[in-house]
């Protein structure tokens, strides 16, 4: 790669990084503003959250039986038969810290991310969108905002949601399949998954609604050239938003407190 | 009066509009005829404040649009009303809901006045008691006529017209021209056609301007326009493939 195209590629990054500040700024001021879009706003808050809760509970569920049994073999293998109980804490602290909000990030940036960059995109290319200003409706209004807030707070309760299934198949997997004292297991949970690892996980959660949202709305809004445009602005969707959310999780990981008295 | 004043536009490297001067007449129709792809279209969504021109005012009543910005430019779109060349119809909402779309924003009335004036300009453009129809369950030619009744449902001052007649039967793309003379007569409207359709232009023009490389080559009334002595304007009015805008 040449020295000039590898300026161009420097260029065209930092431009679509201005786009998206631009218009995650221009989305913020119109929080503040009226009209508020509250039947678009129920309408995401729906799709957002309770047609996403299937797909989230099946991750959920998946993640935490694998995460429990790597866990059963880990301290099985290195710590010796009868401390897998112990494993419970750790099961539930990756689970809530790390596992289910990347899980949730990444599965809505696939169902919610990509319906929002196609809904929008069609809209802009058959003139929809063009067609509301005219109507009186400021598009960022009418359609990034709802949908803003909308992943905002329905990503972290997607998270909740996801901790509890995860936690639960956990234990099942532990003490059912594999016959861990029960007892034991639950407290040791109990004792040490602390409300911050929960909190942790939920805050991380709505910043990844928030990039999901910006992003869909973003490749919708900036799509051309017919279907296959819609297309590509989908795909686009899910491997940015995807790629933001896991850059975004270690950075939050880091900077993030450990606990709450810190 | 709308003046559109030096308007300069490009798409990258490509120039759209270069040097547009117009001046439209309160209550005229002006038709802009032009090849597909000479600027027709930029040159409405210019007008109504969709895009920006790169240079340029564009002067509604001596109201500047192109320096309007935000919730200023938003309000004063509500003069303006506007039929998209595939009437760009909300595909989630019901024609009712299409067409209320502007009156909940742009109006105070209620829910009884906004379903009777819905009615009514339904049955303006002759399609009565379509109120719960999806869009995907209408012809072409009655999704131009919603987008119509959308479009003229708040009551603008002006209309802008987007090629109405493309994509439809001549026989309802005549309803639509008829429609059009109706409108400025019972609602005395300012109206801009965009459309590369003669039989169109000389039916409902008052004026006729042809948009050729990016500016304005020729203005008149249908009559002066098919009397033009100018090549441009005669090559394009008769549809022929030889003259100066092909070069052979």
């Amino acid at each position: 790669m040449g020295r000039d195209q590898r300026i161009s590629l420097l260029a065209e990054f930092f431009r679509q990084l201005g786009e998206v500040a631009l218009l995650s700024s221009r989305t913020f001021r119109n929080l503040f503003k009226r009209p508020w879009e509250k039947k678009i706003f129920l309408q995401q808050l729906e799709e957002i959250g309770v047609r996403t809760l299937p797909v989230i509970s099946l991750t959920a569920a998946f993640g935490g039986l694998v995460f429990a049994l790597q866990t059963y073999i880990g301290f099985h293998r290195y710590i010796g038969p009868g401390s897998e109980a112990y494993g419970g804490p750790i099961i539930s602290l990756g689970l809530t810290k790390e596992l289910i909000p990347i899980l949730v990030g990444l599965m809505a940036a696939g169902r919610v991310g990509s319906s929002m960059a196609a809904e929008i995109g069609t809209m802009k290319i058959t003139e929809q969108v063009d067609a509301l200003f005219t109507l009186g409706a400021d598009p960022n209004r009418y359609l990034v905002v709802p949908r803003t807030v909308a992943a905002f707070l329905m990503l972290p309760c997607l998270t909740l949601f996801g901790d509890i299934i995860g936690i639960i198949c956990g234990l099942i997997y532990n003490v059912v399949v594999m016959g861990v004292n029960g007892t034991v297991y639950l407290r040791n949970t109990l004792l040490y998954l602390e409300l911050w690892d929960v909190l942790t996980g939920v805050l991380k959660a709505g910043v990844f609604g928030v990039i999901i949202a910006v992003i869909g709305c973003w490749q919708g809004l900036k799509a051309e050239g017919g279907a296959e445009g819609v297309g590509r602005a989908t795909t686009r969707t899910v491997v940015i938003a995807s790629i933001s959310i896991l850059i975004s999780n270690f950075f939050l990981s880091k900077f993030l407190p450990g606990n709450l008295s810190l | 009066m709308i003046r559109i004043i030096d308007v300069h536009k490009s798409f990258g490297p490509k120039k759209v509009l270069n040097g547009v001067n117009l001046e439209i007449r309160t209550g005229e129709t002006m038709v802009i005829i032009g090849q597909s792809g000479s600027g027709k279209s930029v040159l409405l969504k210019l007008l109504i404040g969709i895009m920006k021109p790169d240079r340029g005012e564009i002067n509604v009543d001596g109201m500047n649009i192109t320096a309007l910005r935000g919730d200023e430019l938003l309000r004063a779109t509500r003069r303006f009303g506007m039929l998209f060349q595939a009437a760009a119809l909300f595909d989630s909402m019901t024609v009712a809901q299409n067409v209320a779309f502007g009156l909940e924003r742009y109006t105070d009335l209620g829910p009884d006045g906004i379903r009777t004036r819905v009615a009514d300009c339904l049955a303006k453009v002759g399609l009565s008691g379509i109120e719960g129809l999806m869009p995907h369950e209408l012809s072409g030619g009655m999704k131009k006529r919603v987008g119509l009744a959308r479009a003229i449902a708040y009551r603008p001052e002006i209309i802008l017209y987007d090629e109405p007649s493309t994509g439809i039967d001549p026989i309802r793309a005549d309803a639509i021209n008829e429609l059009i003379i109706l409108l400025k007569k019972e609602m005395t409207v300012t109206s801009v056609v965009i459309t590369h359709d003669m039989v169109s232009s000389y039916k409902v023009a008052d004026r006729i301007a042809l948009l050729y490389e990016g500016r304005i080559v020729e203005i008149g009334t249908p009559e002066a326009i098919k009397n033009s002595a100018n090549a441009v304007v005669q090559q394009f009015i008769h549809g022929r493939a030889q003259g100066p805008i092909t070069n052979w």
